[in-house]
């Protein structure tokens, strides 16, 4: 198997999650897609940097970790806000921004 | 390991394991976004995380697949699952579309995103891997931290910045300031004394009935279970066992039964020690 495959998988995985954020309309799940196409991105840094055998490829999946766990904290925030103004987890509910 | 990261293709356990986790990779994404309840979508992307760790280290990225465990599926995934049941679990994706046909042409949209993309990758000329087996040679968390506290230090310091700035974010927004003063216990007695409503203690659960277990109601003097012993909580569930003699006689029986079920099992123990 050439390592390739490695990368064709995290594009497989980037699409299923961006699907699903254009599909799905609970924002929870919305975000987990988030999640989904921020670790296949990951995959395909690390894949890479087996590719050019240095591990800068690694520090960069390092720093998205770091910044899609501080994403996650502030975005959950957000819904459980938005949820306590508006009893409903729906992205079609937060269209009408005014109170 | 080190010889087989730097060949061009990989050994036939790393292809093996690739095929299988990837398919549970793959399957698992997709439950994510086509499973009804956001639990189930949380579970399955958990799956996917953890496959993903397991690729991580046979990529020689031993540090990163380790992180991936402890922090996606150990830290985030756990707070997407502390989300879902505070914002509720039976609440199910609405399945009425609200602009028509959005549905399909999104998925439209996918495909077509991705035919793309891997076609990309398809085209570029990523045959030759050179492999970690240098990178790694001195440790792989040592190579890291080399390359963070030298290469990427500002990017380092500016996480940090991030991290604080996202914590004290989180704090702003979940935050409620209390609108009214909590009242002190001298002005709830006062106010008890002038609604003149039950000034004493409320009384005690089942003492007058069979049981005294608390979601059993006391009896007044004339058999009918008074409200206010239960407490208010398993009041408004409505979970207060009935006291009537039909449910105290079954009550009776069940006890009367265990009773001997014990006695049983204390003769056969005592056979055993014998």
């Amino acid at each position: 198997m050439n390592p390739v495959n490695y990368l064709y998988l995290a594009c497989l995985l980037f699409t299923i999650g961006a699907t699903g954020v254009l599909i799905r309309r609970n924002a929870i799940v919305v975000f987990m897609c988030i999640e989904l196409m921020l670790n296949a991105c990951n995959l395909a840094f690390v894949a890479f940097s087996r590719m050019h055998g240095n591990l800068d490829g690694q520090i960069f999946a390092f720093f998205t970790m770091v910044v899609a766990a501080a994403e996650v904290v502030v975005g959950l925030a957000i819904i459980v806000s938005l949820f306590r103004s508006r009893h409903s987890a729906s992205v079609d509910d937060a269209s009408l921004m005014k109170l | 390991m080190s010889a087989q990261l730097a060949a061009y293709s990989t050994s036939t356990g790393e292809a093996f394991q690739f095929w299988i986790l990837g398919t549970v990779a793959v399957i698992g994404a997709l439950c994510t976004i086509l499973m009804k309840k956001a639990v189930h979508s949380a579970l399955c992307l958990a799956g996917t995380m953890v496959v993903l760790a397991v690729f991580y280290l046979a990529n020689g990225a031993y540090f990163l697949g380790i992180v991936q465990i402890v922090v996606y599926t150990g830290a985030i995934m756990m707070l997407f699952l502390f989300v879902v049941m505070l914002v509720g679990v039976t609440a199910a994706d609405s399945l009425k579309e609200t602009i028509k046909g959005q549905r399909w042409l999104a998925a439209l949209c996918g495909l077509g995103f991705g035919v793309l993309l891997i076609a990309g990758i398809g085209n570029a000329s990523l045959h030759q891997f050179n492999g970690l087996a240098k990178a790694n040679a001195g440790g792989n968390v040592e190579g890291l931290a080399a390359l963070i506290f030298t290469k990427y230090v500002f990017a380092f310091e500016i996480t940090g910045a991030l991290l604080i700035t996202a914590t004290v974010g989180a704090m702003v927004l979940t935050h409620r300031e209390r609108t009214e003063r909590a009242k002190t216990q001298r002005e709830l007695a006062e106010q008890r004394v002038r609604e003149g409503k039950h000034l004493p203690p409320l009384p005690a659960p089942g003492v007058y009935a069979r049981h005294n277990a608390v979601d059993i109601a006391g009896l007044l003097p004339d058999g009918t279970p008074s409200e206010l012993t239960v407490m208010q909580t398993l009041r408004e569930r409505g979970q207060i066992r009935d006291v009537s003699g039909e449910a105290l006689s079954d009550l009776k029986a069940l006890e009367q039964r265990s009773a001997d079920r014990l006695e049983r099992s204390d003769e056969r123990a005592e056979e055993a020690s014998k």
